[in-house]
């Protein structure tokens, strides 16, 4: 099901023209209303006028995170408080929040990108859509729940916490629609076993699930737990929230909602775009947003990114699913190493469940990795021998998959901490 | 034909072991007979028990990591040799021993084994005279298989 059809299936020239067009009223908003970006401007000589393709963003300054804390909390917002109708905030895991200010359009243009994203789930208004992503500051929440409410499903405001009320009440009043982080979904699952639920008793029929990067195997495991479609949505408080890329029913890849946002794809050390379908840092600039408009935001999020027409008959680009990010990316040894690289070979054991956590420590000025995994109860056997050859059978996975070496350690179920937002996956030693 | 033993996962964590006692002291059940094996990272403790279905039953209350685990138990004179005997009757066969614990019973000696083949042992040491233990002499949760 496509919610916009002229916006999401529109011919790849209409739809540069249209980009060309926004990005350069964009730069002018940005001139004239942020000192911010008209110093950075004036720095590289750039006037608005110069502007008129995206073929020239690459020549445009990028925007970090950095920026935002410095122009902490509104020095980035290109019009004047009266017209912000909302704020949200990321949590400040590293720092002050993040903030995003929204004007009474953006907030229209959130709802309509989640509507876009909720119909390519498949969802319409026969729909109870249960939504256990936070409500409050955190974009996860009420993103959802105004892009559901456009599209007239059902919703129920269900928010984080308190997982067995949450399955009494996706149990009692049908739920069809999950919405929530992807570990989550699973820390929901285990709780259904543990109380005894069969997902046979539920009528989730789809899983929009995000906020944090997870696997195609995780994927799996979640479809096979929760007996549900799953589907991946991406989004972050600095572009708007939920709702900047979605999956369709064929899985193959995140539609971005171009009209809105451009994505690009840099190396993330030399900043220099890569190919189309190499992995790189995507960087999105927001051409309609009017409270925090940013332009080329290093998003920190891996993908490749392909423009190749889907076979859902949308035309827009679609990222590949979210690898992890570049500052999870730890350094062992040397090699670049990704949490998520790590995840997808536990997943392909399947003695193993897919919650681990990565302990990095340096002994004697050599880097160790130390990975924790849970052994599968069904799996356990009384025999150490067969433990020793799981053990041993992780990590020759790990090794040819990462290229190092790596200390398994075979943990009881449950005592990998879960969170009931995102999972906790390294504890770098290194630097303390 | 199999007696059953409790073998639990148990990762090598100050008080772990405390907790799996504590949880059957909590129930009553009585140990009769135990062995750990262990590697670097992670013991297995197994266990006899006088009450294996209560105690099962708690431990996974307690969300251990426990299954129960069919084992060959025999009895053998209380002295030097005897051992040597009955493990001979197996060595004349392609019987792979797992793993094998011991401990007295009633002025006697009980083994305990796991082999690759469970019934092949038992059915080789019935032949050559040894009775098999087959239910916990004191377990009232087990009635007599035969």
């Amino acid at each position: 099901m496509i919610w916009n059809e002229h916006a999401e299936c529109m011919e790849r020239s209409s739809l540069v023209e249209l980009q060309n067009q926004r990005l350069h009223e964009m730069v002018s908003r940005l001139y004239y209303n942020v000192p911010f970006y008209r110093k950075k401007f004036q720095e590289q000589g750039i006037e608005p006028n110069d502007i008129h393709s995206i073929d020239q963003l690459k020549e445009l300054p990028l925007t970090t995170k950095q920026d935002l804390r410095d122009n902490y909390p509104f020095g980035l917002f290109a019009v004047s408080q009266r017209e912000i109708i909302r704020l949200h905030a990321s949590s400040g895991t590293t720092g002050k929040p993040t903030v995003g200010g929204y004007t009474r359009r953006d907030i229209e243009i959130w709802s309509e990108v989640v509507a876009r994203s909720l119909y390519a789930a498949g969802v319409d208004h026969n729909d109870i859509v249960h939504v256990s992503y936070g409500y409050g500051l955190f974009t996860g929440g009420l993103g959802i729940h105004q892009g559901a409410q456009k599209i007239g499903a059902t919703v129920i405001p269900a928010s984080g916490g308190n997982t067995k009320k949450q399955l009494q009440i996706m149990h009692d009043f049908g739920s069809t629609v999950l919405a929530c982080t992807p570990s989550y979904a699973l820390y929901l699952a285990d709780t259904m076993k543990e109380i005894g639920m069969n997902p046979e008793e539920l009528k989730l029929r789809r899983g929009i699930f995000g906020a944090e990067p997870w696997t195609e195997e995780m994927r799996k495991e979640i479809e096979q737990k929760l007996h549900l479609k799953a589907l991946d949505i991406y989004g972050l408080t600095e572009i708007i929230g939920p709702g900047v890329a979605m999956e369709c029913e064929h899985q193959k890849g995140l539609h971005v909602f171009e009209d809105h946002f451009i994505p690009e794809i840099i190396d993330p050390l030399t900043l220099q775009p890569v190919a189309e379908g190499e992995i790189g840092e995507l960087v999105i600039t927001t051409v309609t947003k009017e409270g925090m408009p940013l332009l080329r935001y290093r998003t920190r999020d891996l993908t490749s990114m392909t423009t190749q027409k889907c076979a859902c008959g949308r035309t827009t680009a679609r990222l590949h699913k979210l690898m992890g990010r570049t500052d999870d990316m730890l350094i062992i040894r040397g090699v670049n190493v990704f949490p998520s690289q790590i995840e997808s070979v536990l997943l392909e054991i399947s003695e193993t469940e897919p919650h681990y956590q990565l302990i990095v420590d340096r002994v004697n000025n050599l880097d160790v990795l130390e990975i924790l995994v849970e052994v599968n109860e069904s799996f356990f056997s009384d025999e150490i021998r067969q433990l020793e050859s799981l053990s041993h059978k992780i990590k020759t996975a790990i090794e040819s998959t990462l290229g190092i070496s790596a200390k398994i350690r075979l943990v009881e179920p449950r005592t990998i901490e879960r969170t009931e937002g995102k999972s906790k996956h390294v504890i770098d030693n290194r630097f303390h | 034909m199999f007696l059953q033993q409790l073998s639990l996962f148990l990762e090598n964590k100050a008080g772990r072991l405390t907790e799996v006692t504590q949880t059957l002291s909590k129930h009553g059940i009585n140990i009769t007979a135990f062995s750990i094996a262990d590697s670097e990272d992670f013991g297995i403790l197994r266990m006899i028990v006088d009450q294996h279905n209560t105690a099962l039953k708690a431990l996974k209350e307690e969300h251990f990591v426990v299954h129960s685990t069919n084992v060959v138990g025999f009895i053998i004179p209380n002295q030097p040799g005897k051992l040597y005997d009955a493990l001979q009757h197996l060595d004349k066969t392609t019987i792979d021993i797992e793993y094998l614990y011991a401990f007295a019973h009633n002025g006697d000696a009980a083994v305990i084994v796991k082999t690759n083949n469970d019934e092949l042992t038992a059915n080789i040491l019935k032949e050559n005279g040894y009775s098999l233990i087959e239910k916990h002499p004191f377990d009232p949760d087990e009635m007599p298989t035969e």
